[in-house]
């Protein structure tokens, strides 16, 4: 039962992952990503990880692809042209691939020869009690440590949206016509500190639009 | 067991749930109607039936019998899919709401559950957080704007307040120490509601506040404000798909009163007393009432207050709320800290 439940979904699965790369539609590709996430939490279902499977569907399949799907709606993407690819990739890719899995394969095989721990399918040792436990004992560190990163990331996020809405105080009005020709002066340039001053003198002109 | 036995079972109470849930669901619409009516000084439904009591069976047939109109410009595969994915979330939520202890037919015994698994909770949050999709992929789908709107506003309103949601649910699972609604309601029992026994009603404020937006209910039915917005996103939808989000709207009602009732009202919880079969019929009767109570205030709150505007609906989600789950979560686990 349950190794036909695992084979079942690790088809759609794979499938799903499949469709994410041949639909044509980024809508369509958005949604195969969310059968992905599904599946990948029964899958970890029937490895008896409880609260993975839930937490991945409510953080992967509940939040992060709406923020995929929103942005696909609100950017109003159509249909992708189809190109024929790049031949280097074919000629480079497909032997990697092999390669690649057959390196997967043959270490995985040699350590269930080996008969080394594995975890069977349907056991339990996922419960939340559990993660909670090895969460606030043995990995408070890490635990906290990630906690105050992403608080960081959201602060960084905070000030990024605000950036443009508060100007710094000593920012000088500049007049159209300075502006055009610090574009012009770093456009001359065409390095890497050209493209520098012309973001900067673009920002500038920005930021009058907004203080007026 | 026998594993035939186990699947029975599963099936008739399956059965019997979709049904009750789905009679539920027509007769909370009169009722809505015939209570909206009677506060603003009107009759209702009168015509089919004594006291318009056959109406939803009259507006089932209406549904049914329409002609199913495809608009030419939709995406035709999104369009038909989403109606159904937000009735079959909807629907699915029941299977993990535990209603009473359990019977005992013959020799086995059977709890008053479809299933018991110990993430309950975390499985309903989950599929309300999915459940986003049947709305926006029917706005989008439908390839008009005012669906477009309705269906952005919808899917932000629902983001936003599924944190305080979740969070306002944390102070109660630190009392109850499981994610089992069974166990959370067996830890409240003998009148020690989580509403009063561990002073959660803050907690209590912000899932109700929470639980009218998630189900985009009045004061927060901003997405099918219908004099700015048609209908928001079920705008190009007509007979049957257009009662699956209908249904699928007032079943995920009932999931937020049972859940309410599970969480803080001690689910079950009540006097108990007389015969043996008194005993196992009075706590679903007392689980029933508690739920009913819920909508009643649901849809008295629809007689009584004006929608929001947007801006107030996001200040008061982020500002208000989110700030106030997290302060119960703080001094509910400095209290139990303390006196544990």
């Amino acid at each position: 039962m349950h190794l036909g439940l695992f084979i079942a979904f690790a088809v759609i699965c794979v499938a799903g992952a499949i469709s994410l790369v041949a639909q044509r539609h980024p809508i369509n590709s958005a949604l195969s990503l969310i059968v992905v996430m599904g599946s990948l939490a029964v899958l970890y279902l029937l490895l008896g990880a409880e609260f993975v499977a839930a937490i991945q569907l409510i953080v992967y399949a509940g939040a992060i692809m709406v923020l995929f799907v929103f942005v696909i709606m609100l950017l109003n993407a159509g249909a992708e042209e189809r190109t024929r690819g790049s031949r280097v990739a074919m000629a480079l890719g497909v032997p990697g691939l092999i390669v690649v899995a057959g390196v997967l394969m043959y270490t995985l095989a040699g350590h269930t020869a080996a008969g080394q721990d594995q975890l069977a399918i349907g056991a339990t040792y996922g419960p939340p009690v559990a993660i909670g436990r090895s969460l606030f004992r043995e990995f408070l560190l890490p635990f906290e440590v990630t906690s105050i990163l992403i608080l960081i990331a959201i602060m960084g996020a905070v000030l990024l949206a605000r950036y443009h809405a508060a100007p710094a105080p000593e920012t000088r009005a500049i007049d159209p016509d300075e502006a055009g020709d610090l574009l012009q002066l770093a456009g001359t340039h065409g390095s890497a500190a050209g493209a520098r001053e012309r973001r900067r003198a673009e920002h500038r002109m920005r930021e009058r639009e907004v203080t007026r | 067991m026998p594993l035939s036995q186990y699947i029975l079972i599963a099936v008739v109470k399956i059965a019997i749930a979709l049904f009750v849930l789905l009679t539920a669901c027509a007769y909370v619409v009169l009722a809505e109607r015939k209570l909206i009516a009677r506060m603003q000084n009107r009759w209702g439904p009168t015509r089919v039936g004594p006291f318009g009591f056959l109406q939803p069976l009259a507006d089932g047939l209406k549904f049914i019998l329409k002609e199913d109109l495809i608009p030419s410009h939709v995406y035709k595969p999104l369009y038909i899919a989403a109606p159904m994915l937000s009735l079959t979330l909807a629907l699915t939520a029941i299977a993990v709401i535990p209603i009473g202890q359990s019977v005992t037919i013959g020799n086995a015994n059977i709890p008053l559950q479809i299933t018991d698994v110990n993430i309950a909770l975390l499985i309903i949050l989950g599929l309300t957080s999915v459940g986003v999709y049947g709305i926006a992929l029917a706005g989008w789908a439908s390839n008009s704007k005012y669906s477009l709107l309705g269906s952005l506003r919808a899917s932000a309103q629902m983001i936003s307040y599924e944190l305080a949601l979740g969070l306002s649910l944390i102070g109660v699972l630190i009392g109850a120490g499981s994610f089992s609604l069974r166990e959370i309601v067996n830890s409240q029992a003998g009148w020690h509601w989580n509403l009063w026994y561990r002073g959660q009603f803050v907690a209590f404020f912000v899932y109700l506040m929470a639980a009218f937006a998630e189900t985009n209910r009045v004061p927060f039915d901003l997405p099918e404000a219908e004099t700015e917005l048609v209908a928001g996103y079920h705008t190009e939808y007509s007979a049957m798909k257009f009662a699956m989000f209908f249904v699928a709207e007032y079943a995920n009602m009932f999931t937020v009163a049972c859940l309410a009732t599970l969480l803080f009202l001690g689910g079950w919880d009540g006097p108990v007393f007389g015969p043996a079969w008194l005993m196992v019929v009075l706590p679903v009767l007392w689980f029933v009432l508690k739920v009913i109570l819920f909508i009643f205030v649901y849809i008295w709150i629809r007689g009584t207050l004006p929608r929001f505007r947007y801006d107030q609906l996001m200040a008061f989600g982020w500002k208000f709320l989110l700030p106030l789950a997290l302060a119960n979560i703080l001094i509910t686990s400095l209290v139990i800290g303390l006196t544990a």
